[in-house]
């Protein structure tokens, strides 16, 4: 943290802060206009038709149903609406932009609980309540919570996210300066919410690789969910390499991402809420030509061993229904993950492509 | 029409009718249960002030040495059920209401008067069960009680605070009952809907808010209840629950409950501007529909509160723009009070400056909440202090300068004395100044990154933050001085006549206080409310 001198404005760190800060000093503009404007004409009136004694005032009661009356009355009305209207436009465009995560971004997993934040990386690494990140690139967090409701906020981003037990939330950013920046829980979260905070660290490229390269050693977040997946024993049932994908539960080849049809009609896209709640809650939904037999895995996986599993999963969709070897260390698990350090112009290369 | 009947001794009124703590806890006179609502909403006012104090001592420090966590998180908490609950919810409509509904539109009393009494006891059980609360340790959830920290999590007395809250709201639903029967059915004869004093509009409006948003909340914490105490689940996913389930719900009622709070505000100014601008409401149609206009689209934004919950973006969308829709109606209601006072003869007595100071605060409350309901700017400065700030901007700056205009500008019809001038406006002079210290750095805390509800906290908030808590201490003293001088006018202030001010709405024709039957012939109105032809200007002070 660099020492702060006195500030009014939080340092703009990311792509979308110039944009928040603009509709902000709009919206100064805007209320400082109309708030001098009363207070003139309150004090004005005030002290201009102050009571005089014995004076009485010549005034002819003006009112609404007089012309002059209506005219201002739809005036008064009509301009707060004109601007509101721009107010509201202008919100809406920066909030689309905030809330959906561009395809090429980089993908970092956030669990929250009581009261720290557990970060983890696709290559592997994981920390607790940092964050480091390389600069100029679109970053996706998605996040869960092992128990109440989290905020996870980064002011110099000028973006949050809440943070839900039970389901995935997302968040994005792209941070333009190197730096380190507050994180704050802001959703209040018991005892020690104001204790819930962390520190991103932006990094060049290079920088970042070296991070990245430090925690090297661990398995990346894929392979940690097979070894997952094998040890619960999902296999038995959703391998296709064993039945050739006519096993008793669904083939998860080519899944993720996929639209799924159902037994009771009706479809579902395979995001990562519905790989969570058919492992937690297997009856919720159950695939069409299959039957409700799979028992509920909640309680035997963490959240975080979730996420892994889901990692697993969506590098099965990758390579697209092809049979998967089930051998750790296949190179699948490459195919999902920007390789770190790659120069940012090809940012757009990072994408995982996937070509069906 | 000032009826000059010389006082030679004590007129007889409703507060010397009758004597002994069973003729007021038995009583069924409109005016005397405003009185007992008064007393009840003070001590809450003066423990919720209290909370405020400490929160403000320990915030004026980045490090948690006052309180521990714990202890400020119950601080917070009780903070805010305290003030919204059992202060800012009851404070006009049960106490100003109550009083004056019956006196505006020529009746006895209101129409139901046991029902009156039986919600008084009902606010005062809901009382009791807060009390308990905060005697037998306290509650952290904060105020929302969002689950499912409250439903699991917390380890504070959730179910009694919720129950608290629950019993609260019948005692709204059983005010807000009464008030729509008594203006349905007890005016005066004459008395057209458009001859209403606005007060009586305002008090209309929020009275549909209370019976439809209420029971609304009562089901909510019932279900909050159950799932606390039963396990069964509704809102935590480890139940099978939804967590944002309980957002909507709880917003649906809580924001409206925020025109609960302001509406009864806007109805006393409008009469305290008209009064003291002797002056007819400017725009009155418009100002009486654009309460009814509040009270309609106020049930239609409450998912402004959810853009960061994980809400659809398109149903963020249809918020953001009825959030917008609402706040029109509140803008004609301050440009009409600016343009009363034009060509008025405006007198600057205690009522009025609190008149001013509400439109000021109001004013800039209602502008920030344009800012709030900017998706894309909401999503940076919700959940911090830009909340708290703009959240206490309308209701301190509204609801709390709203209620002492009101409470100055009736004070002498609703006890007979007058209050020391000078020192009222000494002290209508600390509350705008400690106000505007205390919140407006909130707003550049909340913009630079600081979130509610946190102990402890970086040190580069601290500036604002000493900032805040120095204007607290003024705010403090400004709400202690009326205390003082409110308290002393009931035995020594002078004998306040009928019509101290100039009014013309009805409560000013009869005596002050007034008799038991409120007045002694029936009125007859034949003419506009807010006729000032005849009305002259009294000399005071």
């Amino acid at each position: 943290m660099e020492a702060k001198s006195f500030a009014l404005i939080p340092e703009a760190a990311s792509t979308i802060a110039n944009q928040v800060d603009a509709l902000y000093a709009f919206m100064i503009l805007v209320s400082a206009f109309f708030s001098l404007l009363i207070a003139f004409l309150i004090i004005f009136f005030a002290v201009k038709y102050r009571y005089r004694r014995g004076v009485k005032p010549t005034f002819k009661p003006a009112n609404e149903h007089s012309i002059g009356g209506l005219v201002l009355e739809i005036v008064w009305t009509a301009i707060p609406l004109g601007l509101s209207m721009i107010m509201f436009v202008w919100g809406v465009s920066i909030y689309f932009t905030e809330s959906r995560p561009p395809a090429n971004s980089m993908e970092i997993y956030v669990t929250g609980k009581q009261w720290m934040w557990k970060i983890q990386h696709m290559e592997g690494a994981s920390e607790i309540n940092e964050l480091h990140i390389p600069v100029n690139r679109n970053i996706k967090l998605t996040m869960t919570s092992e128990d109440v409701l989290h905020d996870f906020y980064v002011p110099a981003f000028r973006t949050k996210a809440d943070v839900l037990p039970g389901r995935y939330t997302t968040e994005w950013f792209n941070a333009t300066k190197e730096g380190s920046y507050h994180i704050f829980c802001a959703e209040y979260c018991g005892t020690k919410h104001s204790t819930m905070v962390g520190t991103v660290y932006v990094l060049s490229e290079p920088a970042y690789a070296t991070w990245l390269a430090a925690g090297s050693g661990q398995r990346s977040m894929a392979e940690q969910g097979q070894a997952l997946f094998n040890q619960l024993g999902c296999g038995n049932c959703h391998a296709s390499v064993i039945n050739n994908g006519t096993g008793r539960g669904p083939n998860l080849n080519g899944v993720f991402g996929s639209v799924v049809d159902l037994k009771d009609a009706g479809s579902v896209r395979a995001d990562e809420s519905y790989i969570r709640e058919s492992v937690m809650y297997p009856q919720a939904k159950i695939v069409a030509g299959f039957d409700d037999i799979m028992p509920t895995f909640k309680g035997l996986l963490s959240d975080e061993g979730m996420l892994k599993l889901i990692e697993y999963v969506k590098s099965l969709g990758l390579k697209n229904g092809a049979p998967n070897n089930g051998l750790p260390g296949s190179g699948m698990t490459n195919a999902t993950v920007p390789a770190p350090g790659r120069p940012v112009g090809s940012s757009g290369a990072n994408a995982p492509v996937v070509t069906r | 029409m000032i009826t000059a009947t010389a006082p030679v001794i004590e007129e007889k009124n409703y507060l010397n009718a009758e004597h002994g703590l069973k003729s007021w806890l038995l009583t069924q006179d409109h005016k005397r249960i405003a009185l007992l609502y008064l007393m009840a909403v003070s001590v809450f006012f003066i423990v919720g002030g209290f909370f405020a104090v400490l929160i403000r001592l320990e915030l004026a420090t980045p490090a948690g040495d006052l309180l521990d966590s714990n202890t400020y998180n119950k601080v917070f908490t009780m903070h805010g059920v305290v003030m919204i609950f059992f202060f800012l919810i009851p404070s006009i409509p049960a106490i100003l209401g109550n009083f004056l509904l019956p006196l505006m539109i020529g009746a006895k009393d209101l129409a139901f008067p046991r029902i009156n009494l039986l919600s008084w006891y009902v606010y005062m059980l809901a009382g009791i069960l807060g009390t308990t609360v905060l005697l037998t340790g306290g509650v952290d959830t904060g105020w929302t009680f969002y689950t499912p920290l409250s439903s699991t999590y917390s380890n504070g007395y959730v179910v009694l605070t919720a129950m608290a809250a629950f019993v609260a709201g019948f005692s709204s639903i059983l005010t807000g009952l009464n008030f729509i029967v008594t203006v349905h059915r007890m005016r005066a004869p004459g008395l057209t809907w458009f001859r209403l004093p606005l007060f009586v509009w305002a008090h209309y409006a929020t009275s549909v808010v209370m019976i439809l948003g209420t029971p609304v909340i009562a089901v909510t914490l019932f279900l909050l209840m159950l799932e606390r105490g039963l396990h069964i689940g509704f809102f935590d996913p480890a139940y099978g629950g939804d967590p944002v389930l309980f957002q909507h719900l709880f917003w649906f009622y809580s924001h409206p409950a925020v025109y609960i709070m302001i509406l009864p505000s806007m109805g006393v100014i409008s009469e305290v501007v008209s009064t003291f601008c002797t002056k007819k409401p400017f725009g009155y149609t418009f100002i009486a529909f654009s309460s009814v206009a509040i009270a309609v689209f106020g049930f239609l934004v409450w998912g402004h509160h959810l853009f960061v919950s994980s809400q659809s973006a398109y149903a963020g969308m249809v918020f953001s723009i009825l959030t917008y829709i609402v706040a029109i109606p509140s803008a004609i209601k301050v440009f009409n009070w600016s343009a009363t006072m034009y060509k008025g003869q405006v007198r600057l007595e205690t009522p009025m400056l609190y008149a001013l100071g509400f439109i000021g605060l109001f004013t800039i409350g209602g502008l920030t909440g344009l800012f709030l309901a900017a998706m894309g700017l909401n999503v940076h400065v919700t959940d911090t202090y830009f909340v708290v700030a703009h959240f206490h901007y309308v209701m301190v700056g509204g609801g709390v300068m709203g209620y002492l205009a009101g409470l100055h500008h009736w004070w002498p019809k609703m006890f007979g004395r007058m209050y020391s001038r000078t020192w009222s406006m000494v002290a209508a002079g600390l509350v705008f100044i400690g106000f505007n210290l205390t919140f407006f750095p909130q707003f550049l805390l909340g913009y630079m990154g600081m979130p509610r509800r946190y102990h402890v906290y970086p040190p580069e908030f601290q500036v604002l933050n000493v900032l805040s808590s120095a204007g607290a201490s003024i705010l403090a003293l400004g709400f202690l001085i009326p205390g003082i001088y409110l308290t002393w006018s009931l035995k020594y202030g002078a004998k306040a006549p009928a019509n101290p001010w100039g009014g013309v709405t009805l409560e000013w024709q009869t005596s002050s206080p007034p008799p038991t039957s409120n007045f002694d012939v029936t009125p007859v109105i034949t003419n506009e409310v807010y006729d000032y032809t005849n009305q002259e200007v009294p000399h005071i002070g």
